[in-house]
């Protein structure tokens, strides 16, 4: 009986539909335990499903590679995901032509001094040349990160956590920076949201109002693009 | 819907190859998604399956992120060596891009309104 178990279990361990299936259930359980939590930024259900997902991992001791042969058929989504980002793009197109140059400064400043002030604080505390590369994109939505990160020549898989932790960190700190630089326009607090927090900055603008999630929307999109010129031009500095 | 998925698939591919073929910096999703946003500005509205296709991928965008984040595992001993730079640099970092960009946006919003209130009022005279 207990080897029939072992083979079932050696049978489901290499089949990628044991990774698929665990992916899919921990992201369900995540979004299960947000809501009964409060639906707290910190217990994102992004973050818990990882937590859940690695915990499962160690416990059955399968290593990433095994879990990644299942998981990479919803990682492959990312790319469609993130030309798909064109879309709530083109619906803003109307407010983004009337704010046109507010708009262009603000992304162009913030994305700057977001990939910037990572690195340099990251450098000035001694983190490794991989740490620094990876950290750069944090602050831009995950599939574009990661392609950042990939080019860059740093570690996607590490960018992508420190994405959703910035992800977390942007909407526990955007309401006290709002109030101290008293930040009222709707519209300044969804672009500073998407464009440091990304999605998580983008849902919790949303909860603001419809205008400040459209151009939190906005904020997520242009972040990437900017971002995504400005990072190689980083990674000499680095010794690259 | 099918259709939708295959266009997406078809940028994605064509950035791939843009940025291949010219060296160029950034991710080839990326240059699809900017592709695809100058076509939509060209077409001027967005066929129904690409919205249907782009509408259903953006509602699971969370779930994406998922395989890629429990690799973060494969990182812990450099996450252990990191974690006081990489703290501090994300906390730091954020709040800085959260405020840099609200102030810019506010002022810089605040001040075309002015100056568009003054051509009204010079208008009115």
């Amino acid at each position: 009986m207990g080897s029939e178990l072992q083979d079932i279990w050696a049978f489901l361990a290499e089949s990628p539909l044991l990774g698929l299936t665990a992916t899919l259930a921990a992201f369900s359980a995540g979004q299960w335990l947000w809501r009964g939590l409060g639906r707290s930024p910190l217990a994102h259900p992004v973050l818990l499903a990882i937590g859940l997902l690695i915990a499962f991992l160690a416990a059955t001791g399968t290593d990433y590679e095994t879990y990644f042969e299942g998981a990479q058929f919803v990682h492959f989504l990312l790319g469609p995901a993130t030309v798909a980002l064109a879309v709530p793009l083109f619906d803003q197109l109307p407010r983004i032509r009337e704010q046109l140059l507010p708009i262009t400064a603000a992304v162009i400043l913030g994305s700057v001094s977001a990939a910037l002030s990572a690195v340099l604080i990251g450098a000035a505390l001694g983190a490794s040349r991989e740490t620094l590369l990876s950290l750069a994109p944090k602050s831009v939505t995950s599939p574009i990160a990661m392609g950042i990160t990939e080019r860059l020549g740093g570690l996607p898989s590490l960018t992508a956590g420190l994405v959703l932790t910035t992800g977390a960190l942007g909407c526990l700190l955007a309401p006290l920076v709002f109030r101290l630089l008293r930040i009222r326009d709707e519209a300044a607090r969804g672009l500073a949201l998407g464009l440091a927090a990304h999605g998580f900055g983008t849902a919790q603008a949303f909860t603001i109002g419809p205008l400040a999630g459209a151009f939190a929307g906005l904020g997520l999109g242009l972040a990437g693009l900017v971002t995504a010129l400005f990072a190689p031009l980083l990674a000499p500095l680095l010794g690259a | 819907m099918l259709h939708g998925l295959t266009l997406l698939l078809a940028y994605q591919l064509l950035g791939e190859l843009l940025a291949r073929l010219l060296g160029l910096p950034l991710p080839g999703p990326v240059i699809g998604l900017a592709l695809l946003f100058a076509s939509l500005i060209a077409l001027g509205r967005v066929p129904e399956g690409l919205r249907s296709a782009a509408d259903g991928l953006l509602r699971y965008l969370a779930l994406l992120f998922v395989p890629a984040g429990v690799g973060i595992m494969a990182h812990h001993p450099r996450l252990e060596a990191d974690a006081g730079a990489i703290g501090a640099a994300l906390a730091v970092s954020t709040a800085l891009a959260l405020a840099v960009t609200a102030a810019t946006f506010q002022r810089a919003s605040a001040q075309r309104r002015r100056r568009a209130a003054e051509q009204e009022g010079r208008r009115g005279e």
